[in-house]
């Protein structure tokens, strides 16, 4: 059977994921409401939360080498973060619907030992487990691991695309009792965003966890995502879409924006402003006054590197220099001005007062725009509340969030069916 | 001293029902073998947070896996757990998990160097960061303290070319715990290395019978030392089939495999051969064939025999199982020597 693009219907609804990062420059720790990012407390205060606000899915990313910032490792954000499946696992025994989506690496990982874990999660937790599929190629990250780093960026995908297809032949066979899941298997998530990634999950995901999460973007990344999906044979609501997200909520969209300011300015303090310029300079800049202008001396690098994460990884350093100088100098910016805007302009918050932004998530359900948000809170462990206690209410109202879980696996939250390899 | 029990749970049907039950009734640890069920770290993890005084031990193997992952695997089952996590080490010989790699199945002796060296990384990784590296220092905007972080730098060396490197450092901070308790069987032991007695925490110990287990335990702590000079505890290791429900145990019960000693009885009895054994052994791990039935036993009889012979030590919940062991919270090895440079 083959479909086409104008088989797709929006759902009419919106659903929430959170995803608990662990590492990153967004969550704020500089307050004394900032609580630890290993203690088990965290973990569960979140997930209990996401849970009361009917959450389809808790995430959590993995980590394979503690970030580095000019041959050291990186000070300045929060880092430290727990293996995603033991963690999930001890969070299955204190939730009960919530789905628990584990990010894991095709490179650092072995299939068939990483398809039985998750099967084992999948079991433990009653057909609550997702798979969060990401691919790494560099030999940096292989330093961690006895494999080392060994594949061509451009393999990445067919390797990943092989590892997928293996854990789907092992779970079909019932390796660990999966066959015994009430799911039949892990879900399935991919985050990447080029066109070999949007390719690879129109053939293999469930979920495609994006980076667009801004309507007009949201709109393209969509359409195009339906196109993909419909020419891998599959009907184009079988790849639901969840947007990475920030959400910056007051009662007033005022305090709102106040509140964004204040915000902003934990996330990028002075010391942030310098480091970020540093990663692209390839050198220290630590003589620059943060409130000055932009450096006038060029960077000594000409691609950045990988060691400050992925979304640092081969901008074209000097290129970039030239731009920014001119368009700090054209705007009158400081170093952390700009350092603000640019992040913010990366950035995919909804900032407003609770009801501003339920009318606005509404414009989404309405259209099939995403299946849902996956929030990433700048605040552990309590970042979630006001989306629970008040934004999650106000999509209630409106019709266009659940009221209840629909049943006990994951799949069914998401309103997937059977998946097509079992079915 | 008093000894310490442990049990293990092969049984996975009811988890968490399994757990409580243990913890219940008194038990310092559970063992959550490797197999082909649910996987053993998730199992333990998930058991954390469900209990609040017993160690939760589960089987990792080192041969076929990587060493960043396994500590930081262990470390997080510590979180979850609030310091209540172990490792009994495994030195896989199964074929199927070496061609599920592409390696060729380990002989003795590189099962052997394999457990070693997995130790060594996980010990290293686990002290990577010093207690105090979160900082948090608003006035200079560090989160961390790069200082207080190292590199494992960790290179294990098979020889003919064989071996690999790990380079930390971890991706989670150091466990509540410092360092959780390895326990090691006896025979992955050597005074000979590579994996020395003083490395583990503890060895389990087996034998064809109670009586030549009582004989191997005199040897071993002969040869490693008693604990106050530094040796690792002593685990002996005995399978059990009891009479239960008012049925005599089944003395042609195969499911217990192997060939180790065993105890075959009531659950009165059991309590004597414990209690025999632990003049020798600083603790018993207990193999039921099945839970279910035999739980209740050992949790209405052989337990509160033991206890009121004052032979078991006490248990507490908020303990860790460094503190079950008798163990003080290690000094971080990084930490030393910034006090020595001092």
């Amino acid at each position: 059977m083959t479909y086409s693009s104008s088989d797709f219907r929006p759902s009419g609804r919106i659903q929430f994921g959170v995803f608990f990062q662990g590492v990153n420059s967004g969550t704020v720790w500089k307050i004394p409401e900032a609580g630890s990012q290993t203690d088990f407390e965290s973990f569960r205060r979140l997930a209990q939360t996401a849970e009361r606000g009917l959450f389809a899915a808790f995430f959590l990313g993995e980590g394979l080498r503690l970030r580095e910032h000019l041959g050291r490792v990186h000070e300045l954000d929060v880092a430290g973060r727990p293996d995603a499946q033991t963690m999930l696992a001890a969070l299955a025994g204190v939730t009960e619907k919530i789905g628990l989506v584990a990010t894991q690496n095709t490179t650092y990982n072995d299939a068939a030992d990483l398809a039985r874990r998750l099967a084992s999660l999948d079991r433990l937790s009653g057909g609550r487990a997702a798979w969060n599929i990401v691919t790494t190629d560099n030999a940096w990250t292989g330093e961690n691991f006895r494999r080392g780093g060994y594949l061509d960026h451009a393999e990445r995908y067919t390797h990943a695309e092989a590892f997928v297809q293996l854990a789907k032949e092992l779970w079909r066979g019932g390796v660990a009792g999966s066959a015994a899941s009430p799911q039949q298997r892990p879900v399935l998530f991919q985050a990447g965003d080029s066109p070999e990634g949007r390719d690879f999950a129109a053939r293999q995901a469930d979920v495609i966890f994006s980076a667009h999460p801004k309507l007009e973007a949201a709109r393209a990344f969509r359409a195009d995502l339906i196109d993909r999906t419909v020419a891998a044979g599959r009907h184009p609501n079988e790849l639901l879409i969840f947007p990475a997200s920030e959400f910056i909520l007051a009662p007033t969209d005022a305090e709102a924006r106040e509140k964004k300011e204040w915000l902003r300015s934990l996330q990028i303090g002075p010391q942030q402003a310098i480091a970020f310029l540093e990663q692209f300079w390839g050198r220290s800049l630590a003589e620059y006054d943060p409130d000055g202008p932009l450096p006038e001396i060029d960077p000594v690098v000409e691609e950045t590197s990988e060691t400050r994460g992925s979304g640092f990884h081969g901008a074209k350093a000097r290129q970039l220099a030239d731009q920014w100088r001119a368009e700090a100098k054209d705007k009158g910016q400081s170093i952390r001005q700009f350092v603000a805007g640019q992040s913010a302009r990366r950035d995919a918050s909804f900032v407003g007062s609770y009801q501003a932004v339920a009318d606005h998530l509404a414009e989404y359900a309405r259209d099939g725009v995403v299946d849902g948000f996956n929030i990433s809170p700048w605040l552990i462990p309590t970042g979630l509340d006001e989306v629970v206690n008040h934004l999650v209410p106000a999509l209630q109202e409106r019709g266009v969030y659940p009221t209840e879980y629909r049943g006990g696996t994951l799949r069914e939250h998401l309103g997937l069916g059977v998946p097509a390899e079992v079915g | 001293m008093s000894g310490f029990l442990i049990l293990d749970t092969d049984d996975a049907k009811d988890l968490k029902h399994l757990t409580l039950a243990a913890e219940s009734a008194g038990f310092h640890g559970l063992v959550f073998p490797a197999g082909e069920g649910l996987d053993p770290v998730q199992r333990a993890a998930f058991a954390g947070p469900q209990t609040h005084a017993i160690a939760l031990i589960p089987e990792v193997d080192t041969v076929y896996t990587e060493p960043f992952h396994v500590a930081t695997q262990l470390a997080t089952l510590d979180y979850a757990s609030r310091g209540r996590g172990g490792w009994l080490v495994v030195a896989s010989d199964d074929a199927r998990a070496a061609a599920a790699v592409g390696r060729p199945a380990a002989d003795e002796r590189r099962r052997r160097l394999e457990a070693a060296a997995s130790v060594e990384a996980n010990r290293r990784l686990w002290d990577s960061w010093e207690d105090d590296a979160v900082i948090k220092d608003v006035a200079s905007g560090r989160y961390l303290d790069a200082d207080r972080l190292h590199y494992a730098d960790f290179r294990a060396d098979f020889g003919d070319g064989e071996g690999y490197s790990v380079k930390g450092p971890s991706i989670i901070p150091r466990p509540p715990q410092g360092q959780l308790p390895v326990l090691a069987p006896s025979a992955l032991v050597s005074l000979d290395g590579p994996l020395w007695p003083e490395e583990v925490d503890a060895v389990l110990v087996s034998a064809s019978s109670v009586d030549v287990l009582r004989a191997e335990l005199g040897r071993l702590r002969e040869a490693y030392g008693f604990r106050q000079d530094g040796g690792p505890a002593l685990v002996a290791e005995l399978s059990v089939a009891l009479d239960a429900r008012g049925l005599p145990a089944s003395t042609t019960d195969t499911a217990l495999g192997g060939d180790g000693a065993r105890f075959t009885g009531s659950a009165e009895a059991l309590a004597g051969v414990v209690a025999h054994l632990l003049e020798l052994a600083d603790g018993v791990r207990l193999r039921a064939s099945s839970l279910v039935t035999e739980l209740p036993e050992l949790a209405a009889v052989t337990l509160p025999l033991l206890r009121e012979r004052g032979v078991l030590r006490p248990l507490r919940a908020g303990n860790t199982f460094r503190d079950i062991l008798g163990l003080g919270r290690p000094a971080n090895r990084h930490t030393l020597t910034a006090g020595a440079r001092a």
